[in-house]
């Protein structure tokens, strides 16, 4: 039977996100079924790129004013300089012919890698299931994740 | 060392060197070499490691003023 890898991306930040998707495809190819269990910021890596009008709540309308999601969007985790930081990363990476997030997140599923969500952070965020990108494969909850990750051997917390 | 498929991926960084490579070595058959060319300096701890895990074949390594091409056979189906 093929070992699980199971991997929780808990940050939205984009330098931890990559090295969550490089660890994610190598152990794919490594011939590990991988799972990736996008929680709390984690989310905004899977969501679409828009502001949260129909959330059902104010404040979650005025926390999707300031996070408004999208994989092209993430916060590097230091030296973010109110954006600049992304921006110079994100020049770094053309330079150095580094795929985009919205790419490796592609990739991963060219690779039969399972991209989870996490129910809990959705309804906290007020959102729904069409604000979130179609390589999304489930909505699930920390038994999803566990059942995969008590499997395997490489369990990661990002 | 002869191969019979070789993968050109000079410039670019891991992950996609190995990604890559045993997408293409999907494609080989049994017993067939899969030559890597690859800018990557951590190539060379890699590709053994990947052949370690995958249970493929890791033939050898050349290295010449930074570029690196790396030998795999495939012994697994």
């Amino acid at each position: 039977m093929t070992e699980k890898s199971t991997i929780v991306v808990f940050s939205g930040d984009l330098d931890k996100v990559y090295a969550s998707f490089i660890i994610a495809t190598t152990a794919a190819s490594m011939g590990r079924e991988v799972s990736m269990f996008f929680t709390f910021w984690g989310l905004n890596v899977l969501r679409k790129k828009r502001f949260l009008f129909g959330a059902p709540n104010f404040l979650q309308k005025m926390f999707g004013v300031l996070n408004q999601g999208g994989a092209e969007r993430l916060p590097l985790s230091k030296f973010h300089m109110f954006g600049l930081g992304t921006f110079f990363m994100k020049f770094l990476m053309k330079k150095y012919q580094m795929e985009r997030i919205t790419e490796m997140l592609k990739l991963s599923k060219e690779l039969n890698i399972k991209i989870i969500a996490c129910t809990t952070s959705i309804a906290v965020m007020g959102l729904k299931k069409e604000d979130f990108v179609p390589e999304v494969d489930e909505l699930a909850g920390a038994s999803t994740y566990l059942a995969d990750a008590f499997d395997g051997k490489l369990n990661l917390f990002i | 060392m002869k191969a019979d498929k070789t993968l050109d991926c000079y410039g670019l960084l891991c992950p996609m060197p190995i990604v890559k490579a045993a997408q293409e070595i999907k494609k080989l058959q049994v017993g067939q070499v899969l030559e890597v060319l690859s800018t990557d300096i951590g190539i060379k701890s890699d590709m053994p490691a990947w052949c370690k895990t995958t249970g493929n074949e890791f033939l050898s390594a050349e290295e010449s003023d930074g570029e690196y091409k790396v030998y795999v056979k495939k012994t697994i189906e």
